[in-house]
């Protein structure tokens, strides 16, 4: 055994070269920039391309063209150029083009503070879109969850043909630790659907059974149509309601029915234990910690670490706190996801604990908010 | 004949609208250029422009407004065989202005159609970039105060390779298009027109005045001397293709037994330019080469050059959860700013903790043990304190010993700088050596 030291960042982008990752676009912005900085390294040499954009909004517009080119694209950024991509995320969910963004999250709102770190934008990339479709939130808490989530996210963009997020934080992304290589879980890569021969190929038609369209690639010698507007079978505007509601059901349920599949997480039960601890991000590192001391003091709590925030893991959340009185959930933000908790857990006690200042929650915040009854 | 039109979706412009002529002229071109439907994509913009991708049988994509140069850019740098003919209209040009910009500056093959009409059709005739001062639009007396845009100057002076301006009603109007289509790199074509939809409802312009007013316009004849380069696409890959390929970050295995095998926490506080991270970076590695797990988390102002730079350093046989530092085993306190943005954290140590001080910084009273290190004497300027620092740690054999950190040292660096390092290390063990 032996590690190598790596950033969350370098995790993510080495996670994307080996998800066959080719196309990165992005603009220079702290805590994501040292993304483009791997990417500039790693994929001009294998004969990918790395691009900076003119803004956030060419870096995403420049990632949905050479996504339908047939690319496996990515791009990164934090809070403000998540808000400028916003009207190409709405687009690639509608015209299901599939493409990572990496989302450094940093101290908001508006620039806020460039190298503080934060979980403030995760109601954000779930409704940062017009239609209020859903996405896939997928939440590393650590660098090695880093890479292997990342991968994760492209075989789940290209089998879902959506945008998948990485909601990582500026204390995970320029944070410096050992990875041991050799132990990260490396999913096996999932490619496009591509049509079966034979049968013309019509773009957006989606036969039951698959979760998306298949997909061929602009440029290729088939033709293929992609576009922003409300589209029929075909590519084409349609107007015909019935059509619309069917797309739009589609495009609701596609992730929604299939979230059982990619609910990751890490689940440490505790037996007897009244109390779950439920967090995700890089407040999952001081929950851990928490975890191991109050078995320790034999109070033990269970610990239950999101890392597929959205779609909503809705059933693994009942199932793991089903043996619990109270739930007490940690994020670094001043109470977002645990509306969710919640929704999903109305007849427990849930107990919230938040900060949004730049600091990290620390095992001791966490025990206090445990302690008090 | 044969053509690229979808006979089941005829254009659908009001009658008279110059996009029609347009239209037909776009497909003459391109069956001129020999090009089939599959060696295309016509990526369209928003508005009346935006129709065009959906009367060809070509390769399509629509998106949205003033991006499409965007999507052109990717498409083209994923397939650069394609024929990538993007559409847009004066409304497009005004709000992907920046595109507009950069791709003049890249010269990536791809063809830009401006259908400029002077107004934004679809919306109500509202005025745009390249609307007349003196005309009447649909923005009241908005557009008396703003000049129009004369984008083939613009592009022209953002380095676009091949500009032309000419009339919708050019009787060699298909050959303008083909000519830009061929064009290897960049081209731009500002196709003037007529919009009776909105535009000549309240302004004259006819054919005639249109061609009068071109003649009057500044002259631009593409391709422009001054911009011809190399194509982008051919040009990225050319010098890509002298990169080599960058191998996975190398392990490290374990070689040495630390002095201390119990989890401790480390802060460095400096300021910018005195190397603090480079030497939290060496540190961890310096746990690597002794089995142990690490973390570094790091604080600067985003002023490179200025400020307090501080590194937290974590290193412990176990997995390492939480990342902060609550209560330091060592601090290296290098600079008065970097002292000063921790000042609470000495109030946590206790007598185990050990403080390394640097000439001149001077830290809040405290329990913990303190050693003043005489940098100054021994020569060490300030940027080496940092290492120097780590040195007089390993020195003492506290959390790791020296051997540790040449590993690490000869690991990170290589020839001048590891010679100096090392050298650096040498004499300040020499140093703590002597007596005081
Ligand atoms: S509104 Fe103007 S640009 Fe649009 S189709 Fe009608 S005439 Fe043409």
């Amino acid at each position: 055994m032996g590690f190598c030291l790596m950033e969350g960042n370098e995790a993510i982008a080495w996670g994307a070269v080996a998800s066959g990752c080719r196309f990165f676009a992005g603009y220079p912005i702290t805590p994501a920039t040292t993304i483009f900085n791997t990417m500039l390294k790693l994929l001009p040499p294998v004969g990918g391309v790395c691009l900076q954009g003119e803004d956030e909004i060419a870096s995403i517009g420049y990632c949905l063209g050479a996504s339908m080119g047939g690319m496996k694209v990515m791009t990164a950024t934090s809070g403000p150029g998540i808000s400028l991509y916003s009207e190409h995320i709405s687009f690639a969910i509608g015209s299901e083009i599939p493409i990572v963004i990496v989302d450094v999250q940093r101290l908001g709102p508006s620039t806020g503070s460039a190298t503080r770190g934060a979980d403030g934008d995760i109601q954000f990339l779930r409704w940062g879109n017009s239609a209020g479709l859903p996405v896939i939130v997928l939440a590393p808490a650590d660098a090695g969850d880093c890479y292997s989530l990342t991968i994760h996210a492209f075989n789940l963009a290209e089998e879902f043909r959506c945008p998948v997020f990485i909601a990582s934080n500026k204390e995970i992304a320029v944070t410096r630790e050992n990875v041991d290589l050799d132990a990260l879980e490396r999913p096996k890569i999932i490619e496009r659907p591509m049509p079966p021969e034979g049968n013309p190929f019509i773009p957006f038609e989606t036969p039951s059974g698959i979760s998306a369209p298949y997909f061929l690639p602009i440029g290729g010698d088939v033709i293929v149509r992609q576009t922003s507007s409300t589209h029929g079978a075909d590519g084409y505007i349609t107007t015909d309601s019935d059509e619309i509601a069917r797309f739009q059901e589609r495009l609701g349920n596609k992730l929604i029915s299939a979230v059982k599949r990619f609910s990751f997480y890490e689940f440490y039960p505790e037996e007897g234990a009244d109390t779950l601890v439920l967090t995700y991000g890089i407040t999952a590192r001081a929950a851990r910690d928490v975890h191991r001391e109050k078995k320790l003091s034999g109070k033990p709590v269970s610990l239950l670490i999101l890392k597929t925030l959205w779609p909503v893991p809705e059933t693994l959340i009942r199932e793991k706190a089903e043996p619990v009185k109270r739930v007490v959930v940690a994020e670094m933000n001043i109470g977002q996801y645990v509306r969710e908790i919640q929704r999903v857990l109305p007849n427990k006690t849930v107990d919230f604990l938040g900060r949004m200042d730049g600091r990290l929650i620390s095992p001791q915040q966490i025990i206090e908010t445990i302690d008090h009854v | 004949m044969y053509s690229l039109l979808n006979a089941d979706r005829p254009p659908v412009f009001c009658p008279g609208c110059s996009h029609d002529r347009i239209t037909r002229a776009l497909d003459r071109a391109l069956l001129d250029a020999g090009l089939k439907g599959e060696q295309i994509v016509i990526v369209s913009d928003i508005g009346c422009s935006g129709l065009f991708d959906t009367f060809f049988n070509t390769h399509a994509f629509h998106g949205l407004h003033g991006r499409a140069l965007t999507y052109a850019t990717g498409l083209k740098m994923a397939q650069p065989e394609l024929n990538v003919i993007v559409t847009m209209g004066d409304g497009g040009l005004g709000i992907g202005g920046a595109h507009v910009l950069s791709a003049c500056r890249r010269n990536l093959d791809v063809t830009l159609l401006v259908l400029n009409n002077f107004n934004f059709g679809m919306t109500g005739g509202q005025f745009s970039a390249t609307t007349p001062w003196t005309s009447r639009v649909g923005s009241g007396f908005l557009n008396q105060l703003e000049r129009p845009l004369d984008v083939c100057r613009v592009a022209a002076s953002a380095g676009a390779a091949y500009v032309r301006r000419c009339s919708s009603y050019a009787k060699n109007l298909s050959k303008e298009i083909e000519n830009a289509i061929r064009f290897q790199g960049f081209s731009i074509l500002d196709i003037w027109g007529i919009c009776p939809g909105r535009y000549t409802k309240r302004n004259r312009l006819t054919p005639q005045i249109i061609e009068e007013s071109l003649a009057q316009m500044p002259a631009v004849d593409a391709p422009i001397p001054e911009n011809q380069r190399e194509e982008y696409g051919r040009h990225y890959r050319k010098l890509a293709a002298e990169l080599r390929p960058v191998p996975l970050p190398k392990k490290i295995e374990a070689q040495f037994e630390p002095p201390e095998r119990q989890r401790r926490g480390v802060m460095i506080l400096g300021s910018a330019g005195q190397r603090i991270i480079t030497a939290g970076e060496i540190l961890c590695l310096t746990g690597l080469f002794a089995g142990l797990q690490t973390t570094q988390k790091n604080e600067y102002n985003i002023t490179v050059l200025r400020g307090p730079s501080i590194t937290e350093v974590i290193l412990s046989p176990d997995k390492i959860g939480y990342t902060g530092i609550h209560r330091p085993d060592v601090i290296l306190a290098l600079s008065q700013e970097g002292v000063a943005r921790r000042t609470a954290v000495f109030e946590t140590l206790d007598n185990t903790a050990l403080v390394i001080q640097a000439p001149e910084v001077t830290v809040p009273s405290c329990k913990a043990k303190i050693h003043t290190a005489d940098f100054k004497s021994q020569k060490i300027k300030s940027a080496d304190w940092a290492l120097a620092a780590l040195a007089v740690l390993a020195k003492m054999n506290r959390v790791i010993h020296t051997r540790m950190l040449t590993a690490a040292l000869n690991f990170k660096f290589k020839n001048k700088i590891l010679e100096s390092s090392l050298e650096l290390v040498e004499r300040v063990n020499r140093a703590e050596q002597a007596p005081k």
